[in-house]
């Protein structure tokens, strides 16, 4: 029984926890609140749909089992791009006011969310993949090339390979798989591979294995970025400019990498949680929409620049919308007095217990302002 | 009327306002109904926007969240009516109510009988809600982004309550005005509308004099100090809580009011005026006029709209395009807005570039924002 609601509120809470991760470290680094991350997020579920469909072409039929783990690293891939052609060419200009970067934010998102309704999948991944191209082509070719003057020559006509390449991959998609090829406002389904059907029993509970699968994916994911940040050489880079930017430039980190670089991690973790969101329920243009404000709430919650106050946030906002939505206070103590179970009945749904959490957050932030690990330091404002 | 760079004499200040004056008079025989109707909807989304501007463009507070008070508003007006015309319905209450198997007239409709109640009750709760609000808020000194995703998470929960509760107040199908009766007559009907828009357009007016007296003087100032450097107006023993607090509810209750205007004018509230698109839209108006001009939130709110109308009528899908097209647009390359712009430097930068105006030779300045010059200036 107490097991049941914990595991319900960790699998509610894994989600918004690889939701929030990435709009964490970007709000660390940068303190800019990106409002398009759910539609990053809606990109990676697409990416997911996308890549079943391609799994069941005869060429791939055999592998059809393994697509959730290759979508997965498509989803980063895709989304992560997309982050970074937004950083390179909005975020980028309005460094240093994030309530103007919340606006443009919020424009990418409307424009995000009409280009999946009214352009064709097909070729939407045909400009995705053209992207990628366009944007590491240049970066491959060996040093000596780069410095010549000849570079932009370089640069230009890999972005013309990389228009070719997009355009003819979209054909290609388009012609062999025929729900690809026309635009639709309709929601499309995942249907997660056999072995991910069904329930598993832990210690008398069962448990759904798409759940299990998504608490799996936030675990890595969250092993991975900890282990990025705190081992690798750029992590060190990373966590040096979210401590104090100007300092690190003095000391020749080029920020201007490390913000491509976040801003380009925390896109791909949206695309990371695209495909689980994508495993729960049917994919639209607007499934973003539904989890952005639960991450916000996390990051309020949590404070800046720590992981730690991510991870107990999420988890805590997931296991207390389990306890209230579901009036699991009411089956573990069954005779309480009748007012009180009155109102745990009134906040007994989805959506009341989200207004009941609000509250909880406000009366909360009373007493803890900057969060649950807020930043030492000793700046008047910060 | 007062511009930055541009004097207008009073000969014609006076000429415009006469113009204003005829147009609005006028205007009801020179529309067609559709129109009209149209028209006198933007104009009460404009007082709404003075709200954004006070608080945005003054006191620089993001507020994400002013449809739970342009709601609120909508929803006082909208019980009112519903309960005065319902003594046809079984129980005397609104007919909705058959529908769910309710009785008895939930507590907090009672008050809303009593037309003066209802009246104040309009702007009075909405700015009630953001004082409690903005006070918790601002008490602890949260600001800036985190301000914002709050107002925006707080939009949300109110969103779902609404939308939630068809007992108490008909959910998601919200409730409608314009079969209800109003001095004996319909409020859809054609004689009630024409009323409303005089007196929404009236109501604008009146709300542009009250912003533009709330920012002269010293409380202005204030406020432009804690948009600019909120620790040195706190340094100066001013106590910003107090300042950004009064301005939040009065933000709230101009969208009470405007809410209620757009209510009885579009025939039904309905939590859908609390979505998440429809507050940001909100900021875009303001920032598309220009903020910190109240004239250019008036402008924005009235032009955007209907150029969302008319291409919306004409090419459906590519209305979210254009939309977002116009945030990026707005933020990175006209910050000040349409009216900043024309105010300040813009036109002759713009004339200096194809070489119609001669560049003005002045010594490098340093680098002083003189956004207070408007208001020295009064």
């Amino acid at each position: 029984m107490l097991l049941d609601s914990l595991f319900n509120g960790v699998a509610i809470g894994s989600v918004l926890l690889v939701a929030a991760l990435g709009l964490a470290i970007v709000f660390g680094l940068m303190g800019v609140i990106n409002l398009a991350h759910g539609e990053l997020m809606m990109l990676g579920a697409y990416t997911t749909y996308v890549t079943q469909l391609i799994f069941k072409l005869p060429l791939l039929k055999p592998y059809y089992n393994s697509y959730v783990i290759v979508s997965i690293f498509f989803a980063f891939i895709v989304s992560g791009v997309v982050g970074i052609l937004l950083e390179k060419t909005v975020i980028r200009k309005l460094y240093g006011s994030p309530l103007e970067t919340l606006l443009a934010t919020w424009g990418v998102s409307l424009i995000l969310q009409q280009f999946v309704r009214s352009v064709p999948l097909a070729y939407g991944t045909g400009l995705v993949i053209s992207l990628i191209i366009g944007l590491f082509l240049p970066s491959v070719f060996s040093l000596k090339i780069k410095e010549s003057i000849n570079f932009k020559y370089v640069k230009f006509s890999s972005w013309i390979f990389a228009a070719l390449a997009g355009v003819l991959s979209g054909n290609l998609i388009s012609s062999s798989v025929s729900k690809l090829s026309r635009a639709s406002a309709r929601n499309v389904d995942v249907t997660a591979p056999a072995w991910m059907r069904g329930q598993v029993e832990i210690l008398g509970t069962a448990f759904p294995k798409t759940r299990l699968m998504i608490i799996i994916i936030t675990l890595i994911s969250v092993i991975a970025i900890t282990l990025f940040l705190n081992q690798s050489a750029w992590g060190m880079r990373i966590r040096a400019v979210t401590q104090n930017r100007e300092m690190s430039d003095c000391l020749g980190i080029s920020t201007e990498k490390v913000d491509v670089l976040t801003f380009g991690i925390g896109s791909g973790l949206a695309g990371v949680a695209g495909v689980a969101v994508s495993l729960l329920g049917s994919v639209g243009p607007n499934v973003g929409g539904n989890y952005i404000v639960g991450c916000f709430m996390v990051v309020v919650l949590g404070g800046v620049g720590n992981l730690l106050g991510t991870i107990f946030a999420s988890f805590g906002i997931g296991i207390m919308t389990d306890l209230i939505g579901a009036g699991r206070l009411l089956t573990i103590w069954p005779d309480m007095p009748l007012p009180l179970s009155n109102t745990i009945n009134f906040f007994a749904t989805t959506s009341m217990a989200r207004v009941m959490i609000f509250a909880l957050i406000v009366i909360f932030l009373q007493f803890k302002p900057t969060g649950l690990f807020p930043q030492k330091g000793r700046m008047v404002e910060s | 009327m007062e511009f930055k760079n541009l004097k207008l004499s009073k000969k014609t200040t006076f000429v415009i306002w006469v113009l204003i004056i005829a147009f609005i008079i006028a205007a009801p025989s020179i529309l067609p109904v559709f129109r009209l109707n149209l028209l006198g909807r933007y104009l009460s989304l404009a007082i709404v926007a003075l709200g954004v501007d006070l608080i945005w463009g003054f006191t620089g507070l993001l507020s994400l969240g002013q449809g739970i008070f342009f709601a609120l508003g909508g929803y006082c007006a909208a019980m009112y009516l519903q309960i005065t015309s319902s003594s046809e319905f079984p129980n005397n209450i609104p007919e909705f109510f058959g529908l769910y198997g309710v009785d008895n007239l939930p507590f907090f409709w009672e008050p809303f009988r009593s037309p003066i109640f209802s009246l104040f009750a309009i702007w009075v709760i909405p700015a009630l809600v953001a004082g409690i609000l903005g006070f918790l808020v601002f008490r602890n000194r949260i600001k800036g982004v985190y301000f914002s995703i709050l107002t925006q998470a707080a939009l949300l929960v109110f969103f779902n309550f609404f939308n939630g509760q068809q007992k108490l107040i008909n959910g998601t199908n919200g409730l409608k005005t314009d079969v209800t009766q109003l001095f004996g007559q319909m409020v859809g009907s054609e004689s009630i509308q024409r009323m409303f828009f005089w007196f929404t357009a009236l109501l604008v007016i009146a709300a542009w004099f009250f912003s533009k007296w709330v920012v002269k003087g010293r409380f202005g100032n204030i406020l432009i100090g804690i948009r600019d450097d909120e620790p040195r107006v706190r340094f100066t023993g001013y106590n910003p809580v107090l300042f950004k607090t009064i301005i939040f509810s009065i933000a709230g209750g101009l969208a009470g009011i405007s809410g209620a205007l757009y209510t009885v004018q579009s025939g039904i509230v309905s939590p859908q005026f609390m979505t998440v698109p429809f507050s940001i839209e909100m900021v875009i108006w303001v920032a598309v006029g220009g903020r910190g001009t109240l004239l250019g939130a008036i402008l924005g709110a009235v032009l955007i709209n209907y150029a969302k109308s008319l291409v919306s009528e004409a090419l459906p899908a590519s209305w979210m395009f254009i939309q977002g097209g116009l945030f990026i647009l707005v933020v990175t390359a006209l910050p000040e807005g349409v009216l900043g712009w024309v105010q300040g430097e813009g036109p002759r930068n713009l004339l200096q570039k194809f070489g119609l105006k001669r560049k003005i030779e002045t010594y490098p300045s340093l680098e002083i924002k003189n956004e207070t010059e408007g208001l020295k200036n009064e």
